[in-house]
């Protein structure tokens, strides 16, 4: 039994040193003086410059404001999604799920080359439009394609953790509370969307997630100005990564840890009062 | 979950706070103000599509050329940069963005300017046009200089590093020698690539003999074996930190390089050589024509462009600038030749259409073939998919069975 | 109650922003420049055919490397206890948080002729490696950057297998190999299949990690496309046939692996 500990000690640490060794990578080389690959002398004025470098913080604003925009947009559209899907008939909800699950499956690039294409056609209709009817209207490039197209590649993670929790949920309360005089309206917002809350925010937290993560769609959708994070960091790539994006990946790393260790702790917390209120009795 | 959301606000407030704290005041007495500040508070944007570190961007106390015009003009400049003339025009094609200042090479100009890409220039709002040299105006590329304003010009030379190579790096032969298998960096993009292969065999750079080409190709493939990398400006990274031996690329970017390492140095091959340049152009729809011209203006005001030029180690085609380099940078013969050093060099002209296709396909060809490892992989991912495929219908068959 | 109309306005969602640009690439991909119908986009691609060989054979070669590594890792995660459990599983996950490009890149630094591996041999007196821009170098980038979508899923089945069955399988004489052959395998199928698609997909078309450790001379099938549409020239005509050869590739994986057959699919997907 002990060896086999061990055995499995050492594989775990392995793998954690195979992940971690380039971050370690990252976080030591924004502590290098010199720009590019080469180690010469140790300082934190990347940390300084970092917050001076328009180019990134613009990007930085950019990844965040199109993850939270596209993230709520998502959270919302997908939740409705799940509630009409649940009460479909099988086959057109059939239809419509394996069309849901196209983003997810689909390689991300062809998802990306199928947003440019159609955002070209879309600017071309525009152009078109605006020739004919004499408006000024304007599609371009940027904030509103990579919002539309995050949107689309983030609704299937809302809708699949939406509705196991709708077909978990206790139906009779809903009814319950119809009976005692609310609308449906009323029913869904006052209890039913307290039952489908974890599932809600687990879709809202992935969409983040994935939305910050984005490259592929990003490059084919990003516009001449507020380039996300990613892209900035690919046209960076081709020549030399600045030093400050570095530093700011460690500033993102340490806050991702943080919060993460906060998730934590709280669970803990809450196991722990659980346990402690069910030795005591008192039930809720 | 709150904190996040709270937390990303935090952040994202921070950050569009830290920004607009950092507009640094500059001395404007010597530009005409009358013209440059004509469109000020009209919020007009501008934008730029330029290579990659390609202009003074206020790193290390030089001059941020962009946020300079911005203040000077109050025009919005938006910067992004590309890494090989191909991809810039495949994005302008595509139409997903209009830009209104563009950079390409010569032959990628006369390109774009058969295809009706650009726009014609007016060069009254580009009265700093009179600071180019003579030698660069009405060039091959844009024969009644209708189109384009020089930005930067230079010569591709061949760099290696002292300590790593043996004997004395002469000439485009030393790219096929095996002795440095494996420590050679070549171009990623096919009009610089074949440009050696086609000097190595004493043919025009600008060929359109499809036997010529394929003949280049040939002898491409064959180096494939040798090379370790296809890059663009990653070499540099590669190059100051000791990776590579040999590589070619622009005379420029070899003196930015050897600021870092010391050991390199550079040849200019006696076979012959590209003598490039690079020039500002404004793409048909770009959207403010007049504030483009101005930007253009600006980049060929002395002191910006001595800047720019200071900043990225090529050499400029602007006299007046020319005149505030120091003296070194000016009489270097590698980065301002004599006339007959130039003899051999070749300049690029646009290919026709049916050449472009075949360099475009000989050049995926090249980058995509590898004999020697398809004839193993072939057969066995065959069989391995039919094993795999036979395998699960069995199985799933069996487990139906099962469950009747 | 007519919930169901909850769900009209993602219908028109899907129909705008998924139907129309996997019709567009269709399109595209089926006429030639002046809009009219040909299969010569599609006949082109045969060009490619060592590249998408290529791309097929290491996205291969990597799924099953990170199937060998994270199958005994998602057991083992699986078999602890509450708070060591999910702290592990929490850094497994952690590195995705971190921009994929700089990790890629950062395993630059790493595996360079003089990156710090390289150095670190050297101190043992171990003659330099070639790592970087070779095949090895683009399945390890592969290996790295997806296999936490091989062991997501895998964790999922298999925390669900009980001590109990396990136990009863031994009570009743199974030995250690007839356990896992015969109990743990057989029940963490789902989890596998699902794992090979999400590893297997994004690796076969990705472009960024041959670019970044293949240098250039290690194409893939994304390479191309991404050529097609931002890179040599644009030619959305030829990109889009060689995307259809790409998503037929890919259903054919699905199929291969049985994706879509088990209905709860989507526990494992999230």
């Amino acid at each position: 039994m002990k060896k086999q500990n061990w055995v499995s000690t050492g594989y775990i640490g392995l793998f954690m040193a195979f992940m971690y060794a380039p971050i370690a990578v990252l976080i030591i080389y924004s502590f290098n003086d010199a720009k590019g690959r080469t180690f010469t002398h140790f300082t934190t004025k990347w940390y300084k410059e970092l917050f001076r470098n328009e180019a990134v913080m613009d990007a930085l604003i950019t990844t965040l404001l199109v993850a939270f925009i596209a993230s709520v947009i998502a959270t919302v559209l997908g939740t409705a999604a799940a509630i009409g899907l649940d009460k479909m008939k099988k086959t057109p909800r059939n239809i419509i799920m394996q069309l849901t699950y196209l983003p997810i499956v689909n390689p991300e690039i062809i998802t990306g080359v199928g947003f440019m294409l159609l955002f070209v056609a879309m600017r071309g209709l525009v152009m078109r439009w605006n020739a004919v009817a004499g408006t000024n209207w304007s599609f371009e490039f940027g904030l509103l394609t990579l919002c539309l197209a995050h949107i689309t590649f983030n609704v299937p993670y809302v809708i699949l953790n939406v509705l196991p929790k709708l077909r978990q949920m206790d139906y009779s309360i809903v009814e319950a509370a119809m009976d005692l005089g609310c609308n449906p309206r009323q029913a869904f917002f006052k209890v039913a969307i307290h039952e489908l809350k974890p599932g809600i925010m687990a879709g809202f937290l992935m969409s983040l997630t994935y939305s910050i993560d984005d490259f592929i769609v990003g490059y084919f959708t990003t516009g001449t100005k507020h380039q996300p994070l990613s892209v900035l960091i690919y046209s960076m790539t081709k020549k030399r990564v600045s030093p400050e994006i570095n530093a700011l990946s460690t500033v993102m790393f340490c806050v991702v840890l943080f919060v993460l260790i906060c998730a934590n702790l709280y669970e803990m917390h809450k196991e722990k009062q659980t346990k402690q209120k069910r030795k005591g009795g008192t039930a809720f | 979950m709150k904190k996040l959301t709270s937390l990303i606000l935090a952040a994202v407030l921070t950050a569009s706070m830290a920004v607009p704290a950092c507009a640094e005041e500059y001395d404007f007495s010597n530009y005409d103000l009358e013209y440059y500040q004509k469109f000020k508070g009209q919020d007009i944007e501008l934008n730029v599509y330029n290579w990659g570190e390609y202009i003074s961007d206020g790193t290390d106390d030089t001059l941020d050329v962009n946020s300079m015009f911005e203040e000077l003009t109050g025009i919005e400049v938006n910067y992004t940069t590309f890494d090989t003339n191909e991809a810039m025009y495949a994005k302008l094609k595509s139409g997903a963005n209009t830009y209104d200042v563009v950079i390409p090479s010569d032959y990628m100009v006369s390109r774009m300017m058969h295809e009706g890409m650009l726009e014609e220039l007016d060069f009254n709002n580009i009265p700093n046009f009179e600071h180019i040299d003579e030698k660069f105006v009405n060039p091959e590329y844009d024969p009644q200089n209708l189109y384009s304003v020089p930005y930067t010009w230079g010569m591709v030379g061949l760099i290696y590093n002292r300590d790593m190579v043996n004997g004395e790096i002469t000439g485009w032969d030393d790219m096929w020698s095996p002795s440095y298998t494996n420590n050679m960096l070549m171009f990623k993009n096919p009009r610089d690539a074949f440009a050696i292969a086609l000097f190595k065999l004493g043919y025009s750079i600008n060929t359109e003999d499809p036997m010529q080409l394929r003949e280049a190709a040939e002898l491409l493939k064959e180096q494939k074996t040798m090379v370790q990398a296809y890059v663009m400006d990653q070499i540099f990274d590669k190059m100051q930190g000791n990776e590579a031996a040999l590589a070619p690329y622009y005379v420029g970017d070899y003196f930015t390089m050897k600021e870092v390492n010391d050991s390199l140095e550079i040849c200019i091959p006696a076979e012959g050589t590209n003598i490039f340049v690079d020039a500002a152009c404004i793409p048909k729809g770009a959207a403010n024509k007049e504030a483009a011209e101005m930007y253009i203006n600006f980049l060929n005001e002395p002191e910006i462009a001595a800047a720019n030029i200071e900043y990225i180690c090529y050499s400029t085609p602007n006299t007046a600038a020319l005149e505030m380099l120091p003296d070194e940078v000016r009489n270097d013969p590698i980065r301002y030749p004599e006339a007959e050093q130039l003899a051999n060099a070749q300049m690029f002209v646009n290919l026709s259409e049916e050449t472009n296709l075949l360099l475009d396909q000989l050049w995926t060809e090249i980058l995509s073939d590898d004999a020697d490892y398809l004839n193993w992989a072939m057969p066995l991912f065959v069989l391995g998919a039919l094993v795999i495929s036979v395998l699960v219908t069995a199985m799933r068959k069996k487990r139906k069975k099962k469950y009747r | 109650m007519k919930m169901k109309y909850a769900a009209y306005p993602y219908i028109i969602w899907l129909i705008v922003f998924m139907a129309i640009p996997m019709g567009l690439i269709i399109y595209f991909a089926l006429t030639d420049a002046s809009g009219a119908f040909t299969i010569a986009n599609i006949a082109q691609t045969g060009r490619y055919m060592p590249v998408l060989i290529r791309s097929i054979w290491l996205a291969t070669i990597s799924t099953a490397v990170c199937l060998v590594l994270a199958y005994p890792l998602s057991y083992m995660l699986s078999r602890m206890q509450g708070l060591t459990s999910r702290t592990l599983l929490t850094l497994v996950m952690l590195p995705m948080w971190m921009n994929f490009l700089l990790r890629t890149y950062a395993w630059m630094t790493l595996l360079e002729k003089n990156g710090i591996i390289n150095q670190i041999l050297g101190v043992f007196g171990i003659e330099p490696l070639t790592m970087i821009n070779t095949q090895g170098a683009v399945i390890m980038g592969m290996v790295y950057n997806y296999i936490p979508f091989m062991i997501l899923p895998l964790h999922s089945v298999m925390v669900k297998i009980g001590k109990d069955v396990i136990e009863a399988a031994q009570d009743l004489g199974a030995s250690p190999a007839s356990v896992f052959s015969q109990v743990i395998l057989p029940l963490s199928m789902p989890g596998v299949r699902t794992g090979i698609t999400m590893v297997f997909v994004p690796a076969v078309s990705t472009f960024v990690i041959s670019q970044m450790l293949g240098g250039g001379t290690n194409q893939l099938i994304g390479d191309i496309i991404e050529l097609q549409f931002l890179g040599n020239a644009y030619n959305p005509s030829l990109g889009s046939a060689i995307s259809m050869v790409l998503m037929v590739l890919v259903l054919l994986c699905m199929s291969l692996t049985g994706f879509f057959d088990d209905d709860d699919v989507e526990d494992r997907l999230i």
